[in-house]
């Protein structure tokens, strides 16, 4: 069997599972956001439970339109408040301590390895990473499992990715999932588990590995996942709330489709309007002038994603035609940016920073674009008004892309500035 | 169960921004949601669009985010069914747990045109064209999804099922 069929049997009570096959799951992780947590609210009262299935694995992040954005967030953000406080909820976190829900679950160790877990968010997939099976789910699923602490899944086929050789300067996770989306579509990985190995995967580390499997969505992938090593269980070590199990795949699992990269080619990559599938290298693409650019998200909004752009934007001014956001991801990992001097880094650029919200990769808040304008983001989708207004683009990069972007007013690369 | 309504064409990969922009999910009212159904796909859409008709798209309907508001806007603006060469799995999901009808049919989207009108057989799942005289094939709907369907959608199901372990 594949991690994934392992994982799905093991929490069906189950010795085996095979692809196809329906069957229903114990999860330990539900997970809902100030956008689906109101629907998932109001079924779990329809499904006539008197308390949820177990308060300290229902987990309810305002992290969308928070800090709240208008009446109606408002009015959102304060039923999961109110739903928290009346079923004893462990995991609520309120502005000041929440943060973005996929980039907040791994850092608090909250999801670990082995586990199966559910939210309603279509990025609920990042937890691959640390070797859990997760996937994104609508609202009544939430509220089901909030109730009975189960789920029903089609067992998916599993589609293998092996990465090899080594990445050049400047390429990271987002440049391989972005490489992989390309080749594959958005919809090249639809219903499958997508698991990601090779000797490249096995020598990035744990933001890179979040950063790909967040976006095995974006390939219509049911889930991603990476089997655990040494590096993710240092990552997990000294966070973990609960114990853990570390599953492989068997050498004779079944894959219904292989393929290889060889990463030592892959380029800065960039996924242009309006598909993630869109991806070209982002030499090609130096004559784009941008007013806006975004660093942050649940894709690319960690520390090291920080860290990133500020080696490449250190000393240099944003253009002057260019509004430049960064938005680190937790309170966490805003605290160890600002210690670490980033802040002082991207203030001295003249860009802001923002306190952890998803805000603009949905076209929330917190840098909305307007008609005709165009942004270099380093978040998951470039859909047709994604960021604003329906006439407005967005374009997908890595972090030190985006921040020489950002300097040169234009799509560019890290090298055009020195760096 | 035979629906019967007029068909809207969409293309390939319309996503859930498209279907329903995030700009308007600072409410999960179906009323308010509906008003701006597939207003990225088309501004004019909800205007155009009558109790009955059907959404006929080509392949990975519903791609993107998990938003149930997708398939809650659709089915509040009166569109009866969605026709698709192939689905995105959360959407597919959230379409048959709120109880909106959903037929995948490559048959169906290669043949049918804006302004047909299409009448669908459910339980063979054979979709007409009235206009056209034509017939296409839609995949079977799983057994599980037909119990949900049949027994009013997931949250009805998850109901009884705790009922029946609290006789027990």
């Amino acid at each position: 069997m594949t991690i994934t069929e392992k994982i799905l049997a093991e929490h069906a009570g189950r010795r085996e599972v095979a692809p196809g096959e329906l069957i229903n799951a114990r999860v330990d992780v539900v997970l809902a956001n100030d956008i689906t947590a109101p629907i998932a609210i109001k079924e779990f009262a329809r499904i006539g439970a008197e308390r949820v299935f177990d308060p300290d694995r229902v987990v309810l992040i305002p992290d969308h339109f928070a800090p709240q954005k208008d009446i109606k967030a408002a009015e959102q953000c304060k039923m999961l408040k109110e739903f928290s406080k009346a079923h004893h909820l462990g995991h609520y976190f309120e502005v000041g301590r929440m943060g973005i829900e996929h980039a907040l679950l791994p850092e608090q160790g909250l999801v670990v390895p082995g586990d199966l877990v559910i939210g309603a968010d279509s990025h609920t997939c990042t937890y691959g990473a640390l070797g859990a099976f997760s996937t994104g789910v609508g609202s009544t699923d939430v509220a089901a499992a909030m109730a009975t602490g189960e789920c029903w899944f089609r067992v998916p086929e599993s589609m293998r990715f092996i990465y090899y050789g080594t990445l050049r300067r400047w390429v990271g996770g987002k440049d391989l999932i972005l490489h992989t989306i390309g080749d594959i579509g958005v919809d090249g990985a639809l219903y499958r588990a997508m698991e990601f190995e090779g000797e490249t995967i096995r020598s990035l580390p744990m933001h890179g590995r979040l950063t790909i499997c967040n976006m095995a969505i974006e390939a219509g992938g049911k889930s991603g996942i990476i089997v655990p090593d040494a590096v993710t269980e240092a990552y997990v070590k000294g966070r973990a709330r609960r114990g853990y199990r570390l599953y492989s795949s068997d050498p004779d699992a079944v894959y219904v489709d292989t393929r290889e990269y060889d990463c030592s080619r892959i380029e800065p990559l960039v996924a242009c309007p309006h598909l993630p599938s869109n991806v070209r290298p982002a030499r090609e693409l130096t004559h784009v002038s941008i007013d806006q650019v975004v660093i942050g998200s649940c894709t690319n909004g960690r520390l090291q994603d920080l860290r990133d752009a500020a080696e490449v934007i250190r000393g240099r001014k944003v253009h002057p035609d260019v509004r430049m956001i960064v938005i680190p991801a937790t309170q966490q990992i805003y605290r160890e940016a600002m210690k670490e001097g980033l802040f002082e880094v991207f203030i001295d650029a003249e860009a802001v920073v923002s306190t952890p919200t998803c805000g603009p990769c949905l076209g929330g808040h917190m840098g909305i674009l307007a008609k005709g304008e165009r942004a270099v983001a380093t978040t998951n989708r470039n859909f047709v008004g994604r960021m604003g207004h329906p006439d407005s683009e967005v374009y997908l990069s890595n972090p030190a892309v985006a921040a020489a972007s950002a300097v040169l007013g234009r799509i560019g690369l890290p090298e055009e500035i020195g760096r | 169960m035979v629906i019967k309504g007029r068909a809207w064409r969409f293309g390939a990969d319309i996503d859930t921004d498209s279907i329903i922009p995030a700009r308007y999910l600072n409410t999960s009212d179906p009323q308010e949601l509906a008003r701006h159904v597939m207003e990225d796909a088309d501004p004019e859409f909800p205007k155009k669009v009558r109790p009955g008709d059907i959404i006929v798209a080509d392949k990975n309907f519903g791609c993107g985010s998990s938003r149930e508001h997708a398939p809650i806007a659709i089915k509040a603006a009166g569109i009866q069914a969605v026709v698709a060469r192939s689905f995105a799995r959360i959407f597919y999901r959230n379409a048959f747990n709120i109880g909106l009808p959903i037929f995948e049919s490559a048959e169906g989207a290669d043949g049918i045109r804006e302004g047909d009108i299409i009448e669908i057989d459910a339980d063979s799942g054979v979709i007409r064209n009235l206009t056209r005289g034509e017939e296409y094939r839609a995949e079977p709907i799983p057994p599980f999804m037909q119990e949900l369907i049949e027994t009013g959608g997931l949250i009805e199901w998850t109901r009884r099922r705790i009922q029946a372990a609290g006789r027990q």
